[in-house]
């Protein structure tokens, strides 16, 4: 009896459901995780105003409640976990309350939340609005009242003093860049005591002279500007009773939550949300927006897969159909199979060893000698980390092509060949428009792989904060050689890098939901085109 | 033992054969053909003529070797590393053994159909105009024309002519048999290999196919292994009986399934081995 209830498997079903199910839940909870933490901190929060026993008030965010056992008394009781903002007067931007110190809860409709350039968050009050040190409104109701419209101009102003940075000042100090490169170009070639030569470094020189001129009247410009926005100030008040005056321009956005509707406080949240989209990085990386980081993850994702693929398969069609099976080709299959378990950290060192020193310093002195000793290749750069990642995710593109050229039945092979169809011409019409599904599932698999890297791109060119994006609108608009960010770094250098750890908790949250969403994405756009693929090229019937 | 039935046994028994009454030619001739796998010898001095325009059937039990000397024909069996041929198959006055032979070119003159039908991952349009387009034809009205053509010869054009832009794959195992006859006649080969073309269809499918055949056989020469004696009887003019890679006996199909000649090929067509 017992033998034939274990024999007929019932008990072997329910462990292999027991483990899918284990399983299953880890992948749900950690989503859930991730999804409610992600998408939660954008919401614009009610400030609390709570008075204390002694006295005391504070004023902040609710953002954890802990119920316990108090460890002296025995006695079980509740405290919050309250963000309190203003680094800058209290030097820590969480406190914890405890429920039986408070005596009293308000909810003052006339509080703000002010996100500014540095210091993170203000929560208070602003009772005054200042030209100049001349009071434009100095009361609360005014104030509110007439800030919206002042903010906008500042708003206005910043940007075009970040145009002119950006731009005008930006494109001189390239060119002065480029002018001295040629200036030691002209000094390398050694042809200073030529006529030639000797006019045309004092072309160069005026050429420099010239900008440089510009460059000055430029940075002047810029500083008038930067000086006249910054007149406009509001002062601030804590709720205990400290005042800070700040110049408007610096506070990125604010609002007064208590007083706002669901439907504000949602239409906040969606530009909040899109800030951090589309943004770039404000003060080491724990405010502001992931941009550039997107972007370089798919970038460098891309440029990955142009290197990967075409290798990766071209290696399979050799080893499965051209090279003479035997005991060379299957040690080589076997070392393949082997590269795709080897730690990523070995392949960024051999990245950086090869790739980096290797052939980027061979090109630095081939072709931009005049800029040495400062490397431009020869230093990790976006190119460098997409081919150090290509050579990890080869193993998979290979094994994967191999599997799917081994699906191609034989008599769909001899089908061709018998209508005088060369081996080539079989493979080229036949088989490989067969085998693109298993070439795609290759793909995706190493996509996966690559957008997930951390360590080998720490090695070969990811930092933390990356001027300019590897894609822009200055010739050659790809720069393969520039240093780029990543969302994967960017967890790991919020998260564990980063001064204060808990006030940038809830952006790795975000980015980490971030990363997951893009690479579903990418691996859902490769899954789709691969559907349409099984559905055209399908040798097997389903 | 050697067979030359065109010269020494005209087929005047054969009702199929004698409805054609031009005297029959042979096409190909395999003389003294040895094939070994490895060290295995798998044919042994093969000898016989194939007459043109007429349906040859090579029968035997499994293993015997139909197949393989089927595909020595348009030698498929040169893809096989550990393969070797010695002896000559002459077809149409040449030894298609002879290094200056155009293997491809070979190819487009003796068509096959396989034993699973394989049409390719492409639309039906496209599965007939493959070997035209491995053959350099780019004309559309010319690849339209054989297309509609080959398919109407392979009594498949009514039934898809309103989907050829449809994966071929979706075709009834029946259908995609045609298809591949359709394939193969669109080059417009001499000779028609067919390898067991009936084993995977239903008993109305296969019908249909012994049907094309004969109306093919106007036109191409056709060579069929089949495992099915009553599919020989019915369709072929000519039968040889394989046996371990020998000919036992190849004559005209009556005389074979009346009264054979060797006592091993009246045990197998009785079903005493086999």
């Amino acid at each position: 009896m017992k033998k034939t209830f274990f024999t007929s498997g019932t008990p072997f079903i329910w462990l292999t459901g027991l483990a899918a199910a284990l399983g299953l839940l880890m992948i749900v909870g950690l989503l859930l995780l991730i999804l409610v933490n992600g998408l939660g901190i954008f919401w614009p929060q009610n400030l609390q105003q709570f008075t204390l026993k002694d006295g005391s008030v504070v004023l902040g965010e609710v953002w954890e409640k802990e119920t316990h056992d108090n460890y002296d008394t025995g006695r079980e009781e509740t405290r919050y976990r309250i963000k309190t903002a203003n680094r800058d007067f209290y030097g820590l931007d969480f406190r914890w309350l405890k429920e039986d110190d408070i005596s009293e809860r308000q909810m003052p409709p006339t509080a703000w939340v002010l996100e500014r350039q540095a210091w993170g968050q203000f929560f208070g009050f602003i009772i005054r609005l200042s030209n100049n040190g001349v009071a434009l409104a100095s009361d609360e109701l005014n104030v509110a009242a007439q800030l919206p419209e002042w903010h906008e101009k500042m708003l206005a102003a910043a940007d075009e003093i970040h145009q002119l940075e950006k731009g005008s000042i930006g494109s001189i100090s390239m060119q002065i860049e480029n002018m001295r490169l040629e200036k030691r170009k002209v000094i390398l070639r050694r042809d200073t005591t030529t006529a030639s030569g000797r006019a045309a470094l004092r072309r160069v020189d005026e050429e420099l002279a010239s900008l440089e001129r510009q460059y000055q009247e430029l940075e002047k410009e810029l500083m008038q500007r930067i000086t006249d926005s910054r007149a406009i100030t509001i002062t601030l008040r804590t709720i205990d009773g400290q005042e800070k005056e700040l110049p408007l321009i610096d506070v990125v956005r604010m609002w007064q939550p208590n007083r706002m509707s669901a439907p504000e406080k949602a239409g906040l949240y969606a530009a909040r949300v899109w800030e951090f989209l589309s943004g770039e990085p404000r003060e080491a990386n724990m405010e502001g927006g992931v941009f550039p980081a997107i972007f370089g993850t798919v970038l460098m994702v891309i440029l990955m897969s142009i290197a990967a693929v075409p290798i990766g398969v071209l290696t399979a069609v050799y080893l499965r159909e051209y090279a003479k099976q035997g005991p060379v080709v299957r040690a080589v299959r076997i070392a393949v199979n082997n590269m795709a378990g080897v730690p990523s950290i070995v392949y960024g060192i051999f990245g950086l060893g090869f790739f980096v020193y290797t052939v980027g310093g061979t090109i630095d002195q081939l072709f931009y000698s005049e800029a040495l000793p400062s490397p431009t290749f020869g230093t990790g750069g976006i190119l460098w980390a997409s081919l150090t990642l290509a050579l990890l995710t080869l193993p998979v593109v290979v094994v994967a092509t191999e599997e799917g050229l081994a699906a191609v039945p034989r008599s769909i092979r001899d089908g061709s060949l018998a209508l005088g169809a060369t081996k080539f011409e079989t493979l080229w019409r036949i088989i490989l428009p067969s085998t693109s599904p298993a070439i795609l599932t290759g793909t995706i698999l190493a996509i996966a792989r690559a957008a997930g890297e951390v360590a080998p791109l720490m090695v070969t060119g990811v930092v933390k904060l990356a001027p300019s994006l590897p894609l822009d609108s200055t010739f050659p608009y790809l720069h393969l050689e520039r240093k780029f960010m990543h969302l994967g770094f960017h967890i790991y250098d919020v998260g564990f890098q980063s001064p204060n750890v808990e006030a940038a908790l809830p952006i790795v949250y975000a980015t980490t939901l971030l990363l997951v969403l893009i690479i579903l994405t990418l691996n859902l756009t490769a899954i789709l085109l691969r559907n349409r693929l099984y559905a055209r090229f399908s040798v097997t019937k389903i | 033992m050697t067979f030359s039935i065109a010269t020494e046994m005209p087929p005047e028994h054969n009702s199929v054969a004698s409805a054609h009454p031009e005297k029959a030619e042979a096409i190909i001739s395999i003389k003294e053909l040895d094939f070994y796998y490895g060290d295995k010898i798998a044919l042994e001095s093969i000898t016989l003529d194939i007459l043109k325009n007429k349906i040859t059937a090579f029968i035997g039990p499994s293993g015997c070797g139909k197949s393989t000397l089927l595909r020595c024909i348009n030698r498929l069996n040169d893809l096989i590393d550990i393969a070797r041929v010695d002896g000559e198959i002459t077809f149409e006055g040449r030894n298609i053994y002879d290094p200056s032979v155009d293997i491809i070119d070979l190819r487009r003159r003796i068509g096959m159909v396989f034993q699973k039908s394989n049409p390719f991952p492409k639309s039906i349009y496209e599965n007939v105009a493959y070997g035209l387009r491995i053959a350099g034809v780019k004309d559309k009205t010319t690849l339209d024309d054989v297309v509609e053509k080959s398919l109407r010869s392979a009594a498949l054009w009514d039934e898809v002519k309103d989907r050829l832009n449809e994966s071929a794959l979706g075709l009834s195992g029946g259908q995609q048999q045609r298809l591949c006859i359709a394939r193969a006649i669109a080059v417009e080969p001499h000779v028609i290999l067919m390898d067991e073309p009936c084993s995977a269809l239903d008993p109305i499918a296969t019908a249909r196919i012994e049907e094309l055949m004969l109306e093919l056989k106007k036109k191409y020469t056709i060579i069929i292994v089949t495992h099915s004696m009553q599919q020989a009887a019915r369709v072929s003019d000519y039968t040889a009986f394989l046996w371990l890679g020998k000919v036992i006996e190849y004559d005209v199909t009556r005389k074979i399934f009346t009264t054979p000649a060797e006592k091993l090929t009246e045990d197998y067509i009785t079903g005493r081995f086999g």
